[in-house]
């Protein structure tokens, strides 16, 4: 076999073992390989290296040709290859550094267009629902609030908002336990519902106020429907802005009591809160039905229970479509959030993709956020955390970013408590919709200000 | 990322199903690169074997997220900034959360520059079995002198290992900051319609991401984008301008908004880059330092929820780092992840016949948070969390997910040996006090039922005053 092998057979040899040529190198004649510089399009050191690799292959072919019997050695230069797998010089180091392309500055600016379009995959508007009902509508409030109408996810560039999200102010039936940073807002009307409402309203600037009938729950005071629905008589005379009503959330005595308080509030177009599937829904959304009141369908984080609640409401009790507003559950900032921003984005986007089962305005409970430790605990139960700061300062912040956060994905109305977190998410809200003129600084004047 | 077939990604890979990347199948490793679990480097023979050098170049193009990714800093320190590849959380999640820069002055005291470095470097905040921080300052140069700007950037990293912004629009200031941390690789800003030429000098001679800053003008902003690009600087961040008030904050959101869509949903890959938001211009808005560190959260959120690949802050108080962090942290975890615990009987520390058991639900926040509280206490007990459908206590006592029955049920399940125990006690959460008065008919003696404090924070508390029952 000496002698006679030539390299074309030792290609073939070499395919025939399964070895894949490279792409840039052929091998030609006598031992002698060609680089093909175009294969990389690269400059002389990478063209070292790639020679390198190579040179590495040529070994590799001189071994294999060496032990079929090749006669390699009288052809080769062994010299020349070892040279060729040395580190690269570094005079060419420095020549491969100055043959890189130089970095250019550009002579001007190019002139581009920036241009986005709109989502073209929103068919469906929310529906609008209007809370509360003034005399010429059977009612006696001197206002109402127009919830929902949207045609795209809130403050996007698709479509204006058509109103701007909506607060209502907590009211209690009783004197309850409160974060401090709430209490000391409310300590002077604790015992009066109708002064408590007033001070909402005038004081703090609530669009609405909700009545909470909690004192009905047995294991609190267990008052009677008909006595607890009285307190809904005083805060109806006491404000004229359309007010909520709710229960204790005792699912047994719910529906009885948010029935009598439906007669009671009669033609005053108020939010009922609410009807749940663990509940008597029926009872209460026909007495929605019945004295001209909006139904709060609550769910608990649950896209498809909510579907089915609002099913229920429309098909079952035949409660038409501008008397449901949809409660998916707030989780409050720190404690779910994530929850309930992503559940009720997903409601929004279903209901404008087209799923007229959501297409309705969304109410948040944004008070549980003063159920989260940091928005009212003194200090950190675990020690080595930084420090927490003042409580007094820390609740109300925590209270607007769970609205705030809810508001993005598309709330309607918030049902809040701290004076100053309504307040913010008024502004913010509404600054989002461009309703608020004020004199914007240099956006860049940040880099020397004082501060 | 828009591909969203694994077959797709699958004819790029070896094909051998090898399982070096420890997966069982090449296929399954692509469905990995689909939800961005998996990166291309963890499939060795892609990327070590030449023969497939044309696959991985191609993959690497397909998987390339929408939003490009750039790094700041250097280390175990370095950042992640874009790199997104949707508009909502939800379609599945957002990879790198927004970095906090804290801003410093080159006219600060020195004290007072250190105090205020250090405390942001070693801010934390204990969080579902994680500590959380914030990432960077940003060196503001206030005095434009660049010898000030150099000492102050100098003083900085001496005090912390965070990744810096240098902030100025003088090229000669930004200069002078690059010659002591331009090793660091920090952002710098910024390149405007003015100095865009030096800057772009620097961020080439240096090898830095740089920020480019053209406010309310999104055309002259790509503009820009598209010169940097064509001379070779790809590692951008884009400024559009953050107007901390009027109707100039709403079409700040809308600018937001707009760019992120062209870079995810209409992959329009020139203006595909991340994007600062500037809540600190609240600051210039006010001067009560509560309405301008309530209003700075309040950008915050709205940045954070809307786009913004890296922030510029002021406000170093409690009540704006732990509410932002939270923000923050909730839009940014992996809606994917598992959200509950295995219901049944856990341990915290070594529980013995003298230990309280625990009652909560199976939500994992709920459960992380009791177990921190009984373990960072050095309290031994045993919590039984229950399946609520992973619903924290008070919704799933209202819900009706939690119930006297459902309790003791649960408990019977884990054949817990109450005879065993010297003291019997069941401590239900303080939301749950109402189930009190049934579950001791249900336990009938077995246990004695024990109403603990509404909030695991005063668990402490509460043992010291109530444990062991009487
Ligand atoms: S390591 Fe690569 S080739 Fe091997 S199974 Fe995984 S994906 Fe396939």
């Amino acid at each position: 076999m000496a002698g006679k092998m030539t390299l074309s057979d030792l290609n073939k040899t070499l395919s025939e073992m399964n070895v894949q040529s490279l792409e840039g190198v052929k091998i030609e004649g006598d031992i002698e390989i060609e680089l093909d510089a175009g294969a990389g399009g690269v400059g002389p050191l990478f063209a070292y290296y790639f020679g390198q690799e190579a040179a590495k292959i040529a070994m590799q072919l001189i071994n294999f040709a060496k032990a079929v019997g090749y006669p390699v050695d009288a052809l080769m230069q062994p010299v020349a290859v070892a040279q060729a797998v040395a580190p690269a010089p570094a005079g060419m180091v420095a020549a491969a550094a100055a043959a890189e392309p130089a970095f250019k500055v550009a002579a001007q600016l190019a002139s581009a267009k920036f241009s986005v379009g709109t989502d073209k995959t929103w068919k469906l508007p929310i529906q609008e629902v209007t809370v509360g009902a003034t005399k010429a509508d059977g009612g006696s409030r001197g206002v109402v609030r127009k919830l929902g109408g949207e045609k795209a996810m809130a403050f996007f560039p698709d479509a204006p908002m058509p109103n701007a999200p909506k607060i209502t102010m907590d009211v209690f039936d009783m004197p309850i336990g409160m974060a401090k940073a709430v209490k000391m807002h409310y300590e002077d009307v604790m015992g009066s519902p109708a002064e408590w409402a007033k001070k909402a309203v005038n004081k703090f600037g609530a669009d609405l106020v909700t009545i909470h009938l909690i004192s009905t729950d047995p294991l609190l005071k267990d008052t009677p429907p008909q006595e607890a629905v009285k307190v809904v008589e005083d805060v109806l005379q006491a404000v004229d802005v359309p007010i909520c009503i709710g229960g204790s959330g005792n699912p047994d005595k719910d529906p009885i009591l948010l029935a009598k308080a439906a007669e009671a509030a009669q033609g005053e177009r108020a939010l009922i809160a609410s009807a749940n599937l663990n509940m008597d829904w029926e009872m209460i959304g026909k007495a929605c039905k019945d004295n001209g009141h909006v139904c709060l369908a609550w769910t608990q984080l649950e896209i498809n229970s909510q579907k089915e609640l609002n099913r229920k409401l429309m098909k079952v009790v035949g409660l038409p479509r501008e008397s449901i507003v949809m409660d998916p559950t707030t989780a409050a900032l720190a404690y779910g959030l994530d929850f309930a921003y992503t559940n009720m984005e997903r409601i929004r986007l279903g209901a404008l993709k087209g799923d007229d089962e959501l297409t309705f305005p969304m109410s948040s409970g944004t008070t549980n956020a003063w159920g989260v430790r940091e928005a009212w605990m003194v200090r950190s139960p675990n020690k080595e955390d930084s420090d927490w700061g003042d409580r007094m300062l820390r609740g109300p912040i925590w209270e607007i970013m769970t609205g705030f956060t809810l508001a993005m994905a598309g709330v309607d109305i918030f049902m809040m408590m701290h004076p100053m977190a309504v307040s913010y998410v008024h502004e913010i809200t509404q600054s989002l919709m461009g309703l608020i003129e004020a004199k914007t600084p240099d956006t860049t004047g940040w880099l020397k200000m004082g501060v | 990322m828009k591909e969203t077939s694994p077959l797709n990604l699958y004819k790029q890979l070896p094909q051998t199903n090898c399982q070096k990347c420890g997966e069982t199948t090449c296929m399954a490793f692509a469905s990995g690169l689909i939800a961005r679990s998996k990166k291309i480097e963890e499939c060795p023979p892609l990327v070590e074997e030449k023969k497939y050098a044309k696959k991985l170049a191609a993959l690497k193009s397909i998987i390339a997220p929408e939003l490009k990714m750039v790094y700041i800093g250097v280390g175990d320190k370095q950042l992640k900034v874009g790199g997104e590849d949707v508009m909502y959380r939800h379609q599945m999640t957002f990879f790198n959360k927004p970095p906090f820069a804290y801003d410093v002055t080159d006219n600060m005291e020195e004290a007072k520059l250190v105090e205020r470095v250090k405390k942001v470097s070693t801010w934390k905040k204990f969080y579902i079995g994680k500590w959380e921080r914030v990432e960077m300052i940003a060196v503001r140069s206030v005095t434009d002198d660049p010898a000030k700007f150099a000492a102050c950037v100098k003083k900085v990293m001496e005090n912390t290992d965070y990744p810096l912004i240098l902030c100025s629009f003088n090229p000669a200031v930004l200069k002078a900051g690059l010659e002591v941390a331009g090793k660091a690789r920090p952002l710098i800003y910024a390149a405007n319609k003015d100095n865009w030429k030096e800057v772009a000098q620097l961020a080439n001679d240096y090898k830095v991401p740089v920020t480019l800053s053209v406010p309310f003008d999104l055309d002259g902003l790509k503009s820009m984008a598209v010169t940097f690009a064509e001379m070779g600087l790809t590692d951008l961040i884009l400024d559009p301008g953050t107007a901390p008030n009027g109707k100039m904050l709403q079409q700040t959101l809308l600018n937001f908004i707009n760019l992120r869509r062209a870079a995810v949903e209409e992959a329009q890959r020139d203006i595909a880059y991340p994007v600062i938001a500037l809540p600190i211009n609240a600051w210039m808005t006010t001067d009560d330092p509560v309405r301008a560190a309530y209003w700075e959260s309040v950008l915050t959120a709205a940045f954070t929820i809307r786009g913004a690949a890296i922030m510029v802050k002021h406000s170093v108080e409690a009540h704006s780092m732990m509410p932002d962090m939270h923000l923050r942290f909730n839009i940014y975890t992996d809606p994917r992840t598992p959200v509950q615990v295995k219901p049944g009987l856990y341990k915290v520390g070594n529980p013995g016949a003298e230990s309280p058991v625990f009652v909560t639900t199976n939500f994992a926040l709920t459960y992380y948070t009791v177990e921190s509280d009984i373990a960072s206490n050095g309290i031994d007990a045993y919590i039984l969390s229950i399946n609520t459908d992973g619903i924290g206590v008070q919704a799933s006592v209202a819900g009706g997910q939690l119930t006297p029955v459902k309790i003791k049920d649960s408990m019977d399940e884990t054949g817990f040996d109450w005879a065993g125990q010297k003291s019997a006690g069941l401590v239900l959460p303080g939301m749950a006090a109402k189930f009190s008065g049934e579950l001791e008919d249900l336990f009938a003696g077995k246990a004695k039922i024990m109403v603990g404090p509404e909030d695991s924070g005063r668990i402490s508390d509460w043992m010291k005053s109530f444990w062991p029952p009487k």
